[in-house]
């Protein structure tokens, strides 16, 4: 008889316990969804936050993207940086061909490419336009040019700039030219953009989180008398900010898709011009867009500073809703 | 259960509200507030209710000292009061339903639990049945009722009531009365503030008169 009461009583609290637990579960899913259709229902006002909200995301992602490629693109440059020897104009093909085969032997030498001078000049009058203006010519002023591509271990510098300094000691060499100088300048001027970029993203992740924080403000004011009430009947600070961290989380992460949307048709807008382009480099560039996991950082990013702007301004202004 | 000693409460713009308010409620007992408008009822309720804190004095609830409470305990302690305020601060944009509610909501109630003890919260008031409305749709008195029945559902410790009966005629009066002596029987205390004198005389329960802040002997 006890015992039957007692486990009656027992199941009794496991169910009462179960309710609760659901219940918690439940009214957590209530806020997360209820705040989106919130957001749903104010249709003109979300859709211009969430608008703004995802040009200054897109503006930021766009550029990252655009860096991405860049530096795809010189990845291919920088794998030819190969050095050019032009030698004297009084030696023969021969001698040319005996250096070259020299410098072949060079353990830090991958290939060598020579072109005699009559090669050039051909080469010259094919791609100039000069053709016939050069055919005027008597002499042929183009010098036999050796070309050496390193090895891929050099991608030292030093060690490259080392290589040329010893070429340059043959006697058959007039000058040597590393294709690099050019690379390294591009290599800054990436730097230099990249950290403009930075500081751009800092920017606009700031813009996203003041857009996030103004609206949670205005929604606090609409809602001001709810908050009120339910503080009175004793709501817990986290209970009354849960809804609008929520809020702030969908403003975060619905404009992180659409702002993923806006990249991707940009990207489709500019990839036939690029394509042409890397035709004409005569080097095939597969333009890149964002990989699932830059999607899902794209989006994790977006709706944590959805987040942190509700919930600095809740900070802030939920105190401010008198009674404590 | 509720002890005022010496409070006074004094708005930042203005003069004393309150002054040098000592009383003493034991558990379980009703009594009614009452004085001319703007002697200070709601002002002495909202200290116990703590949405307002004395300047002066200090306040035992349950031997809880509402000056030295922290903001983080403060809802739990209004989660054993029951308010009934004088402007109702009902949620207009609510049905009947989640109004009565809001309270267990609050509390983390399961929504089996909820629904009962809405349902019979509202049958105490008279206004089952109505679950579904909206409060703009209903008359004053009704309203007013809709704010009792929040203010009970939570099985107070403490009713602190704020003209609970102005929007209603003398039978609901009595009716709403009468409930709240059912609450003091099962041990609540409850304190009401009101100005019907006729109804106060009738009830013959002890009465704290405030006369410009200050508590009248008698
Ligand atoms: N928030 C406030 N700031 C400044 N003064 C206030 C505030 N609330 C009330 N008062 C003043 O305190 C005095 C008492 O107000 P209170 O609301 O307590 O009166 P009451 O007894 O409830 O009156 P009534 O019967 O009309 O409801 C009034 O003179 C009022 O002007
Ligand atoms: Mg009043």
């Amino acid at each position: 008889m006890m015992k039957r009461k007692a486990r009656q009583s027992k199941n009794k609290a496991r169910n009462a316990f179960s309710d609760k637990s659901q219940t918690y579960l439940h009214i957590h899913a209530h806020a997360l969804f209820s705040s989106l259709g919130r957001i749903v229902k104010n249709t003109f006002t979300s859709v211009m936050t969430m608008l703004v909200m995802a040009i200054a995301i897109s503006l930021a992602s766009g550029f990252y993207l655009l860096i991405d490629n860049m530096q795809q693109l010189t990845g291919d440059i920088e794998s030819t940086n190969k050095i050019s020897l032009f030698l004297k104009p009084n030696v023969s093909d021969k001698s040319g061909r005996t250096l070259a085969e020299k410098i072949r032997q060079n353990k830090a030498v991958d290939k060598v490419v020579l072109i005699t001078k009559k090669q050039a000049l051909k080469e010259f009058k094919e791609y100039s336009g000069f053709g016939e203006a050069l055919n005027v010519l008597e002499v042929n002023p183009l010098p036999t040019v050796i070309q050496v591509l390193p090895k891929n271990t050099l991608d030292d510098l030093q060690a490259i700039e080392s290589l040329m300094m010893e070429f340059k000691h043959f006697n058959q060499v007039d000058f040597a030219q590393l294709d690099m100088q050019w690379v390294r300048r591009l290599q800054t001027m990436m730097q230099i953009m990249q950290r403009g970029v930075l500081i751009l993203t800092l920017l606009l992740g700031f813009a996203v989180l003041l857009i996030t924080g103004n609206t949670i403000r205005l929604e606090l004011q609409n809602r001001r008398d709810e908050v009120l009430v339910a503080k009175l009947v004793g709501a817990t600070y986290s209970f009354i900010q849960r809804p609008f961290l929520y809020t702030g989380f969908w403003l975060g992460f619905l404009s992180g898709i659409i702002a993923w949307l806006l990249v991707s048709i940009i990207m489709l807008l500019l990839q036939s011009p690029i394509e042409e382009l890397s035709l004409l480099n005569g080097r095939a560039f597969e333009l890149s867009y964002f990989g699932f996991f830059d999607i899902i950082s794209l989006l994790s990013i977006t709706s944590f500073l959805g987040v942190l702007g509700a919930w600095i301004v809740l900070y802030y202004q939920l105190q401010e809703i008198k009674p404590k | 259960m509720l002890k005022f000693d010496h409070v006074s409460k004094r708005y930042p713009e203005g003069s004393d509200v309150l002054l040098n308010v000592s009383f003493h409620l034991k558990r379980g007992e009703m009594a009614f507030l009452t004085g001319h408008s703007g002697a200070g009822k709601s002002t002495l309720l909202k200290l116990i209710a703590m949405m307002e804190f004395c300047s002066r004095g200090c306040i035992l609830l349950g031997g809880q000292n509402l000056n030295k409470v922290t903001e983080r305990e403060i809802p739990y302690i209004r989660r054993k009061l029951g308010l009934i305020f004088q402007d109702n601060k009902l949620l207009y944009d609510r049905t009947v339903f989640d109004n009565v509610a809001l309270p267990l909501i609050v509390s983390g109630y399961g929504y089996k639990e909820i629904g009962r003890r809405v349902r019979a919260s509202l049958d105490k008031v008279g206004l089952l049945g109505k679950e579904k409305k909206y409060p703009l749709t209903l008359s004053g008195g009704e309203q007013q009722r809709v704010g009792i029945a929040r203010a009970v559902i939570n099985k107070p410790e403490i009713i602190l009531a704020d003209e609970p009966t102005g929007n209603l005629d003398p039978e609901l009066s009595a009716e709403v009365m009468h409930l709240f002596e059912q609450f003091q029987n099962v041990g609540v205390t409850v304190l009401i503030a009101s100005h019907d004198a006729n109804l106060l005389k009738r009830m013959g329960h002890r009465i704290l008169t405030l006369d410009h802040g200050q508590l009248k002997v008698g």
